[in-house]
This record gives structure tokens, C-alpha cells and sequence, in this order.
């Protein structure tokens, strides 16, 4: 197809956000951020992308409204519980091995997949000798992540897939309801550090024995997926385990090979390679 | 023009429209098909299963990033969104649902639209809520094929009746005109 206008406004538009502000969203997947821009110039009233971004430039307070358009939100505690039980089942054991363990949550959006995590180790017994850590590119979702406050209504879903993950608590252990929400216990996220961290323009982070980032690496384009396993590969320790979404995979990376499958139905690796 | 994809959304009573339709397609057909039908979430996809056993050409569950070819039928994972990038290659996404479907057809339509303008294909199927019909809007703007089943003779007449009032040059079909239609796209 040739190139709309709107595809060149679009262009301009992401290549700006990148020169002005250092979000870097040029090599995302074009078509879903298609979708979110077209959808973001509708809600905010512009007539076109170009008029969008004359403000997204001269107004800073237009970049955190983008924001919540470019990045997806959308997760649930304890998604795919088989992959949590596999987690509990078949790499707690090797994790339990470590005097100490650090745990990065990649793409941590509004932390629902941190939670679930964080209730998994206590669970097993791991809290106490778990750094965790945290990062999204989002601030807005990295607030609602420290702040660990869900709509109720969620809580039958992640309570039914947190008893699937093999869960042997109660999750009404975790929170406390008010006003329509669940307000998740500050204890959870007492070793967590939370960070703006991006996989596209950020560095290695060290040494990790689990890097947990499911439905991350969909909205990249083969280039960046490439480039994020390179950066998952280097911050994991030898041996160190990746977690990705269900419908992810590591086969358009040159890494690929450093990887081997340890819960291949779950999309688990292992680092292999020195 | 030969299209370079065919695009088909399905709701209730989707899995027998398709019955009707997929496994007519001969071996030779060179256009990719990908298929959206409103499932309940799951892991495994029963669809890939069912179709693969009945059909002449390929069917399996569309990967990220992977590159169209021809002779294959790509059915959307259940709870992801299928969408085509402008260079022929398909993504997933778990996005918010659109019309309360996650996979959404509007979001496969409209995304296949923007690829393939002209070329494409889209088709509405039976179904009881008006997912498809933006879609089959864009489809019909850029230029492409729009078909609906007939309502009066669909499962359920709900989703194609909607798609063709948001795109009234779209012809409505038989399941007999419709096959016809894409056998005579694989004839040589």
C-alpha cells in the first residue's frame, strides 16, 4: 500500500515524541499503534495527527495523556494460571537453591502481574530473599502499580485464576475491600523497587534469577523483539530464567540460541549460555 | 483484481457458516484466509483442530509476526487480536477488548484494510452483535470486496444486517454464491 498522509503524520509524530521527550515508540508495531493514535486524536478532540502533535510538542502536559494511549494497560493477577503454576512447580525449586534472588517484573504496567508474582513467593516461602524489581515507561501506570488498588469487580477473576496457579492461600488475604476497590496489602511491595526503565532505549539491568514479560514484546516490531531478548539474555545470571507471554516467542532473535525451553508449553527459557 | 488476503468475521453460529465455506476451498488456493470468530477464552484452539481435519488447504493458529502465505487458513487466538502490518507479516495483541470481543473483527478488518487497500476481502458471517461492521466499512472505503451473508437466510442475521447498513455496496451472499465466489478466485 502506498503511504497515506496519515501514516506520514504518524511518522512525524512518533519520530518527535522520541527527539523531544526520549520515548521511542518508531519501532513498536505499526498497526496497533495506528489503532491507538487514530483512537487517542478522536478522544482528544483533533482534527488530525499533525494538529495532535503541535501540542504533544509545545505542551508538556499533553506527553503523560499520549502516554496512556501508546502503552496497553490491560492485564488481569495471575493471567494463564498455568503459567503460574509452572512457575510454582517447576522453577521455585531451582530458585529455592539461591541465598538471595532478584525477580524483575518488565513491563509492569499497573503491576497486576507484580502482585501475583509477589503472592506467589511469599506463597512458596522466597519473600524474604526476593528483590523485586519493577519497571514500566509509563508513569501514570507506574503509580497505579505502587499504589496496588484494583476495581472490585476484577476480584472474582483473579481470585478464580489464582486458585488455578495452584494458589494455597486465600487471596482475600492479599487486600482489603473499599469502595468498589481492592486495595492490595503494602506489605507485598515492601521489596519492590519500583522504575522507568525502557526495553527499547535503556540499559542492561543485573543479574537477574527470573525476568517475568508477558504480552510486552507483541507491540515491538522483529528488530526490537530482537533487541529486548539481547537485553533480557544480558541481565539474567547464568542459568537465570525468562517468562513471556503465550503467544510470544523467541524465534525472530539472534538469542534464540542462547536460550533452551524449560517449560516450553508455558514459554519459560533458561539462560544457557556462560 | 486478485485480492492478497480474504478476511472473514463469525459469531454465533459462526463455526457452521464456516463448516460450509472453508472446507470448499481447493488445495490450489493460493490467497491467504485469516478468520476471526468470537470464542470463549481458552488456551488451545479448538477451531485450528476442527478445520485443519476438514480442509484442503492449511489452517493453523496465527502466529505473531509471522508472514502471510498462501493456501492458509490463520485462525485468532482466543483472547488476542489479530491485526496485519502494512508489510504483509500479522501481530497479535491483547488490547482492550473492541465490541466486547477480544479477538475483535473490526480490529482485523480495519487493520487488513490499511494493508491491502484494494486488494482485499472481507466477509461478514452470521453473528448477534455488530462487531464487523466498521470494519467492512473500511474494507468497502478502501476500495476492497465487501460480502455479507444473507441475512434473511444467516443463523443468526444480527451482524451481517449491521455490516451492510454501515456498508450498503456489499453484496449479500449465499453460502453457494459465497463459495462459488472464492472458488472462482482460485481458478487459474
Amino acid at each position: 500500500m502506498t503511504e497515506t498522509i496519515e501514516d506520514i503524520e504518524i511518522e512525524l509524530l512518533l519520530q518527535a515524541v522520541y527527539q523531544h521527550y526520549h520515548y521511542d515508540f518508531r519501532n513498536y508495531a505499526r498497526a496497533s499503534i495506528k489503532r491507538r493514535l487514530l483512537h487517542a486524536r478522536s478522544q482528544l478532540g483533533y482534527d488530525s495527527i499533525s494538529a495532535m502533535q503541535s501540542d504533544v510538542l509545545h505542551d508538556r502536559t499533553m506527553l503523560p495523556r499520549l502516554l496512556n494511549y501508546l502503552t496497553v494497560q490491560v492485564s488481569e493477577m495471575f493471567r494463564d494460571p498455568s503459567y503460574f503454576r509452572a512457575l510454582r512447580e517447576k522453577v521455585i525449586p531451582h530458585l529455592r537453591t539461591y541465598a538471595s534472588l532478584k525477580v524483575w517484573v518488565a513491563g509492569c504496567s499497573n503491576g497486576e502481574e507484580l502482585y501475583s508474582l509477589s503472592i506467589l513467593f511469599r506463597e512458596e516461602g522466597l519473600a524474604h530473599k526476593t528483590l523485586f524489581y519493577a519497571t514500566d515507561i509509563n508513569p501514570t501506570a507506574l503509580q497505579a502499580a505502587e499504589a496496588g488498588v484494583y476495581p472490585l469487580d476484577q476480584i472474582r477473576l483473579f481470585t478464580e485464576n489464582h486458585r488455578k496457579s495452584g494458589g494455597h492461600s486465600s487471596l482475600s488475604d492479599y487486600y482489603t475491600a473499599d469502595y468498589g476497590r481492592a486495595v492490595f496489602d503494602k506489605s507485598l511491595r515492601s521489596q519492590v523497587v519500583f522504575s522507568d526503565h525502557s526495553l527499547v532505549t535503556d540499559a542492561v539491568f543485573g543479574e537477574m534469577h527470573l525476568i517475568s514479560c508477558r504480552n510486552v514484546l507483541i507491540y515491538f516490531n522483529r528488530e526490537l523483539q530482537n533487541h529486548a531478548i539481547g537485553l533480557f539474555h544480558d541481565s539474567l545470571a547464568r542459568r537465570g530464567f525468562l517468562g513471556i507471554g503465550s503467544k510470544e516467542s523467541l524465534r525472530f532473535s539472534e538469542h534464540a540460541g542462547s536460550f533452551s525451553e524449560f517449560v516450553g508449553d508455558e514459554k519459560i527459557y533458561q539462560r544457557t549460555t556462560p | 483484481m486478485t485480492p492478497r488476503a480474504i478476511v472473514i468475521g463469525a459469531s454465533a453460529g459462526g463455526v457452521q457458516a464456516l463448516s460450509r465455506i472453508l472446507p470448499a476451498l481447493p488445495a490450489r488456493f493460493s490467497i491467504p484466509v485469516l478468520v476471526v470468530v468470537h470464542v470463549p477464552r481458552r488456551r488451545d484452539n479448538a477451531l485450528v483442530e476442527l478445520f485443519g481435519a476438514k480442509c484442503a488447504v492449511d489452517v493453523k493458529e496465527a502466529e505473531d509476526k509471522e508472514v502471510l502465505g498462501g493456501g492458509t487458513i490463520y485462525f485468532a487466538p482466543a483472547d488476542y487480536h489479530l491485526l496485519v502490518e502494512g508489510d504483509g507479516s500479522i501481530s497479535l495483541s491483547s488490547e482492550e477488548a473492541v465490541n466486547h470481543s477480544r479477538p475483535a473483527i473490526d480490529v482485523l478488518f480495519e487493520t487488513a484494510a490499511d494493508a491491502f487497500g484494494p486488494a482485499l476481502t472481507g466477509i461478514v458471517l452470521t453473528g448477534a452483535n455488530h462487531d464487523g461492521a466498521q470494519g467492512l466499512k473500511a474494507i468497502g472505503a478502501a476500495g476492497g470486496v465487501a460480502i455479507v451473508e444473507a441475512p434473511e437466510t444467516a443463523e443468526v442475521p444480527t451482524m451481517p444486517a449491521a455490516a451492510l447498513e454501515q456498508c450498503p455496496s456489499a453484496r449479500a451472499m449465499s453460502f453457494d454464491q459465497i463459495t462459488t465466489y472464492l472458488q472462482e478466485l482460485a481458478a487459474p
